[in-house]
């Protein structure tokens, strides 16, 4: 049984329809990139794991349990899966280290004194220990990124959703985060990341998707996905975008 | 506009020279009013019982009402001649030309205003007046009202006359004016009020349910005690006609008749020691 | 003009680019203090010429008087001060939960939030000085006790319910303006709706709106002058007395005079931190 199953998922905003039937199987410690065009629907379906935005039909499964169905309360669920958006991730007003404390304090309940250990360990496992009492405004777009991640994970999540992390930051930066992602997915991190960085699909991905227009339009190894890719419309967006 | 008002004192100034003789006979205020062959009369807005009935100067009804028209006979004005306007108190002490020749509702003569305006002599003497608000009951005698809550009309000398004569414990509340006063007796924000007698009278009788007048204020109890006076422009040359003609009316008991058909209440109240 | 490049080239001096601004700087400071200078004089001597100047000297601009009623107007400003001192952080705080009531997603709440609406429609649209004598007047009315029918007490609550209606609005427009991802960012973390509020959008949105907010400090410290009405005796009352017996309105200016010793700094102040955000959102 995969760790994540996505069943026809739909997703309109009024007549937009922004996913129109989605299906994709995400095993334990896999990490799947979903690939494509901007509005091509990415963004949308990460938020809709993340219950996020409520989706209009279809079953999302995690561990084998829907947890799309309406009605059930989303906080519980959100905390088994972290998400890290394209900007503005940080609460401007907390160090970095207040930004990864607030939801363990909160939720958990737990002290500073008590997460303070495993936290410092975190900052430390992504090269940011001397980062930690900084505000956002004081450190690099790469930096943030990855305090972003490290925030994700003091919730313990099963499951990561990266969405264009990098694509808002400077290229010299990009390098960073990505290391960091393939660090999170050696601890055997479940991941699904949208990214534009087909390099870095093609080096660490196990499945790349590509969707277009709400649909995923083709699936595979990256291996097989590109370079020898079956759709049409998929050899056009890997021209245009390997160019 | 200055002008014309300098040409208009000059002129009238000579005129009020050569009118001295004929002063009170009817012609002492030619060429000094602000219309020619009118008596400009302001009021307050509005105008209280029972100084003027129904808010109708017109009617010549009611104390400051009969006195102005009693008075305007005596300059020499018929009563259609008599023409009411209305002010406010800041109005009517704002420096600058008036609207009226003559404003009568209530000013007391104090030395200050005197300075900036004019005040004819008095036409009234009033006595202060304790109003206890609906269920306030008190002993008619200074250390007993000390201990009440008192609110007065900021507007009035009864604010000195409070604090110098009765020197409440608590600081006393000040209000705009009658209206508000009557609402912080309903609200039983305060126990008294002080107030001219013919005010305090009406307020009982009139406008404000359950309340009672407790007694007066003797004369000598304030050093000024209060008199009415007419307020005029400062340097008004209309001065000499209108003392001259309350003078002659207080001098045949024609103010005293008036004063005995509107203000008859007033008589009888009981005094504060 | 010549820069030495010699032996003081060395030393870290002004440049010549300082040197020409420093230049540009002190000739418009001279202008701005001769044109400042000309037009006071101008005013001072020209006005006096004016043929009703000495009766409006008389009655407006009177030392005497002013000499004489000042200390008493201070004292009576001592009451302004306390009834501000008590409505400002009481508005703040049910101003906060007028905006959270606005704010609340749950459908099981819609009535508060309904109530909210009504609430900053209806005291925002009604003048403060009618709602000071529906309150100062009406509620005592009813049959309070003392001190609980207090003009203080009650015209302090018509001041704190119409400024909170205004100041949640700033407040509002506060949390409307940080950016949705902030949310999403906190939500996603599974933190309580609560929590959301709490600990990352409120942080952001009062720091954001502390300017607007000065400003109705501003507006407050003068309208706190509005329950002479309904009877406290405080600075804009006594100034009232003093012009009806001494028949002049200098007291008003006294009264004037000590109102912009104190909102003069307070604007100031509003206008810096203003400034200061937008540089900091630059």
């Amino acid at each position: 049984m995969a760790k994540l199953e996505l069943r026809g998922v739909e997703k309109s905003f009024g007549a937009n329809r922004v996913c129109r039937g989605i299906d994709l199987d995400v095993g334990e410690g896999e990490l799947v990139c979903l690939i494509g065009a901007s509005g091509s629907g990415k963004s949308t379906l990460l938020r809709c794991i993340n219950l996020l935005e409520p989706i209009d039909e279809g079953e999302i499964f995690l561990d084998g349990v829907d947890i799309a169905e309406p009605g059930l309360d989303p906080e519980p669920i959100r905390r088994r899966i972290g998400i890290v958006f394209q900007a503005y991730n940080l609460f401007p007003h907390m160090t970095a280290e207040e930004n990864v404390m607030l939801a363990p304090r909160r939720v958990h309940g737990h002290s500073r004194e008590e997460l303070r250990p495993r936290v410092t360990a975190l900052f430390e496992r992504f090269g940011l220990a001397d980062r930690m009492g900084h505000y956002p405004d004081q450190l690099s777009g790469g930096q943030q990124q990855r305090v972003a991640v490290v925030r994700a994970l003091a919730m313990r999540p099963e499951v990561m959703l990266l969405d264009e992390v990098t694509s808002a930051l400077d290229p010299m930066l990009v390098g960073e985060v990505l290391d960091a992602l393939k660090a999170l997915k050696a601890d055997g991190m479940t991941m699904v990341v949208a990214t534009h960085e087909m390099s870095f699909a093609r080096e660490a991905a196990d499945k790349v998707c590509f969707l277009s227009d709400g649909l995923i339009v083709e699936e595979g190894p990256p291996e097989t996905l590109f370079t020898d890719p079956k759709e049409s419309e998929t050899r056009s967006f890997l021209a245009r975008s390997l160019k | 506009m200055s002008a014309k008002y300098l040409i208009a004192t000059g002129l009238g100034a000579t005129l009020a020279l050569t009118a001295t003789t004929a002063l009170a006979q009817g012609d002492c205020a030619a060429g000094l009013t602000l219309e020619d062959g009118k008596l400009t009369v302001a009021t307050g807005n509005p105008a209280f019982y029972p100084w003027v009935m129904n808010d109708d100067p017109d009617s010549g009804e009611g104390f400051e009402a009969a006195v102005a028209y009693a008075m305007a006979e005596e300059m020499g004005f018929a009563a259609d001649d008599v023409v009411w306007v209305r002010t406010s108190f800041d109005e009517a002490i704002q420096p600058g030309v008036k609207n009226f020749d003559v404003n009568i509702q209530q000013y007391s003569i104090t030395p200050e205003r005197d300075e900036v305006v004019d005040f004819s002599v008095a036409y009234y003497d009033a006595p202060m007046a304790v109003l206890l608000a609906p269920g306030v009951e008190s002993e008619a005698s200074l250390e007993a009202i000390r201990a009440l809550k008192w609110g007065a009309m900021g507007t009035t000398t009864a604010v000195p006359m409070l604090n110098e004569v009765v020197q409440p414990e608590s600081a006393p509340l000040l209000y705009g004016d009658n209206v508000d006063v009557n609402a912080a007796m309903m609200a039983n924000q305060i126990d008294a009020a002080l107030f001219d007698l013919p005010t305090a009278l009406f307020l009982s009788a009139v406008m404000i349910e359950g309340s009672t007048v407790l007694g007066q204020f003797p004369a000598d109890r304030s050093e000024n005690p209060d008199q009415f006076g007419m307020l005029m422009e400062d340097g008004n040359p209309l001065k000499a006609c209108v003392d001259a003609a309350l003078e002659a009316m207080k001098a045949d008991g024609r103010l005293a008749a008036i004063e005995a058909e509107w203000l008859q209440d007033a008589t009888g109240v009981p005094v504060i020691e | 003009m010549v820069l030495d490049q010699g032996p003081g080239a060395a030393t870290p001096g002004p440049t010549r680019r300082q040197l020409h601004e420093a230049r540009l700087r002190r000739r418009s400071l001279t202008i701005a203090t001769l044109s400042t200078v000309g037009v006071v004089l101008a005013i001072y001597l020209l006005v006096p010429l004016a043929p009703g100047w000495e009766r409006v000297q008389r009655s407006f601009f009177n030392g005497e008087i002013l000499v004489e009623t000042f200390p008493t107007l201070l004292r009576a400003f001592t009451i302004d001060v306390m009834i501000f001192l008590w409505c400002a952080p009481a508005i703040a705080i049910w101003a906060l939960v007028i905006a959270l009531c606005r704010d609340v997603r749950n459908p099981a709440l819609y009535p508060l939030k309904l109530f909210a609406i009504a609430y900053t429609d209806v005291f925002r649209g009604v003048p403060v000085i009618l709602v000071v004598y529906l309150i100062g007047f009406g509620v005592p009315g009813l049959g309070l006790p003392r001190p609980w029918n207090s003009p203080y007490i009650w015209g302090s609550v018509a001041l704190v319910l119409t400024y909170s209606a205004y100041v949640a609005e700033i407040y509002r427009s506060g949390i409307e303006s940080i950016h949705p991802s902030q949310r999403a960012a906190a939500e996603s973390l599974g933190l309580s709706q609560w929590h959301v509020m709490r600990d990352v959008i409120l942080p952001q949105a009062l720091r954001r709106v502390v300017p607007a907010n000065m400003n109705m400090l501003i507006a407050l410290q003068k309208d706190v002058a509005l329950l002479s009405f309904i009877g406290p005796v405080e600075i804009f009352r006594q100034a009232g007395v003093f012009k009806s017996l001494l028949a002049n309105f200098t007291p008003y200016v006294g009264a004037a005079i000590i109102f912009l010793a104190v909102t003069i700094p307070a604007t100031r102040y509003a206008d810096r931190l203003i400034a200061r955000q937008a540089r900091a959102r630059s």
